[in-house]
């Protein structure tokens, strides 16, 4: 029985309002019982893999994006058997509702979603604000586990075509929007990893030619939240160039700001053909003879050779 | 079993408690070192300008080494700034803190540079994060190294 979605006035401006709850909605639900009764089922993903153990929402599971979503030998993620095992676990059914929320303004917790979302998961939200959002308004957290009733989970094979771009996807794709969210930095080719992150580096700097550079961070608020329909459209229509109804690839440096912007058009915005490049400019700053455009311009396609 | 007669006493002590332990209990003991990291004295706190970042770390960590004099040989000291919603790096932080806080010069150049891995963490927080305590290790020790140079030019 899917839990009714929230309806405010700023989540009422969105494409798809269902897919953000508020920390008051979430507090309401839990405290009505919701995921005692097993309907709602709360995730916390971040970034620290120990950040869950020193406070966490009542109620609340962990998942973490590295051990538990990306396959450990091959660089993608986990197959229908082990999303299915996991999420089983977690006592996550096929029709619960899950709520996930994290740190950095949930840029792991899109990530987290944007990973349900290609194994098709119906009902997955986000918690507008996260996890700082969450504890800044003195709302409770523990360090008690939360003891989870394991539930059933149907294998369900990843459908990645949709939601999910790869290499030759993006070439072929050249020509049409893309959206580059990494820093401007890392945009022009000055740096070719985001500061503090060196070991994600890339071998060449730069950009996809013709990406509009939008960092993932200005569709958020000082708070976390996302920002307004009339801001994200400002940002994204106004500034980037994106027209209604583009087809529009998101990239960054390993997927995660990107899932960020991915919600961002998907379901604030209303565009529905969005991918995820996970790969990203740790593939393709070290791709051999991929086309890369230097500076803050957003360059020209290449012409066939 | 891996021997590790190289380590200094209370860095050894740490690394059997890790590996005396399964995964899940090893991240809970580096949840608890997180939580004994010691704050920053004054006088560093006053000076953020004195630490150093260590940029491999996902998270800001910043540190700084001091040499302590004593009639029976110099130490060194270790000082470390993580914040808490950063509880992995600061675990580190920690371990490195307890395991080398104190010792002379030689015994922490002499720490193998892989000893992170001995505590068998690199399954449960994967690769990636282990190379920020690789980092952290290496940063101490060109530190601590740069400082024996300074002292004896």
């Amino acid at each position: 029985m899917p839990i009714a979605a929230e309806t405010n006035k700023k989540f009422a401006a969105y494409a798809h309002p269902d897919r953000l709850v508020s920390t008051h909605w979430l507090a309401d639900a839990l405290a009505a019982g919701a995921a005692a009764d097993g309907s709602l089922v709360l995730v916390e993903s971040d970034e620290d893999v120990l950040l869950y153990e020193t406070g966490h929402i009542p109620g609340a599971v962990k998942i973490d994006w590295h051990t538990d979503l990306n396959d450990e030998v091959t660089r993608d993620y986990v197959d229908g058997p082990a999303f299915a095992q996991l999420a089983a676990a977690k006592g996550i059914s096929r029709d619960s509702t899950v709520v996930i929320y994290g740190d950095k303004s949930n840029w792991w917790a899109a990530y987290a979603l944007w990973v349900f979302t290609l194994f098709g998961h119906e009902d997955v939200r986000l918690l507008d604000g996260g996890r700082d959002k969450w504890i800044a308004e003195g709302r409770d957290v523990t360090t008690k586990s939360t003891k989870v009733e394991p539930a059933e989970y149907p294998v369900v094979e990843r459908s990645d075509a949709p939601i999910r771009a790869f290499k030759d996807d993006v070439l072929a794709h050249l020509g049409n929007p893309l959206i580059d969210v990494r820093s401007p930095e890392e945009y022009s080719g000055q740096r070719t990893h985001m500061p503090a992150y060196p070991q994600e580096g890339a071998m060449r700097g730069g950009h996809i030619p013709t990406a509009a550079s939008i960092p993932w961070g200005r569709a958020a608020a000082q708070d976390g939240t996302y920002r307004s329909r009339d801001e994200l459209e400002a940002l994204y229509l106004d500034e980037a160039g994106l027209k209604p109804g583009d087809d529009v690839v998101a990239y960054c440096r390993i997927g995660e700001r990107s899932s960020h912007t991915w919600f961002a058009l998907k379901y604030l915005l209303g565009f529905d053909t969005v991918r995820n490049y996970d790969g990203s400019w740790t593939e393709w700053g070290n791709a051999v003879r991929v086309p890369i455009a230097k500076g803050s311009e957003r360059g020209d396609l290449p012409t066939a050779r | 079993m891996t021997t590790t007669p190289v380590l200094p006493p209370a860095l050894a002590d740490i690394v059997d408690d890790f590996q005396a332990l399964d995964e899940p209990e090893r991240l809970q003991l580096l949840l608890e070192f997180s939580r004994s990291l010691p704050p920053l004295p004054e006088r560093l706190t006053d000076h953020p300008e004195l630490l150093e970042q260590v940029v491999e770390c996902q998270t800001p960590l910043f540190l700084t080494v001091e040499t302590e004099k004593h009639d029976d040989g110099d130490v060194i000291r270790l000082f470390f700034k993580a914040p808490p919603e950063a509880p992995t790096t600061r675990g580190f932080a920690g371990v490195l803190h307890e395991g080398l806080d104190g010792l002379p010069a030689t015994d922490i150049l002499a720490i193998p540079d892989d000893m992170p891995d001995l505590l068998g963490l690199t399954r449960a927080i994967t690769p990636l994060r282990m190379r920020g305590m690789s980092a952290m290790l290496g940063r101490i020790k060109r530190k601590v190294a740069a400082a024996g140079r300074a002292s004896a030019g």
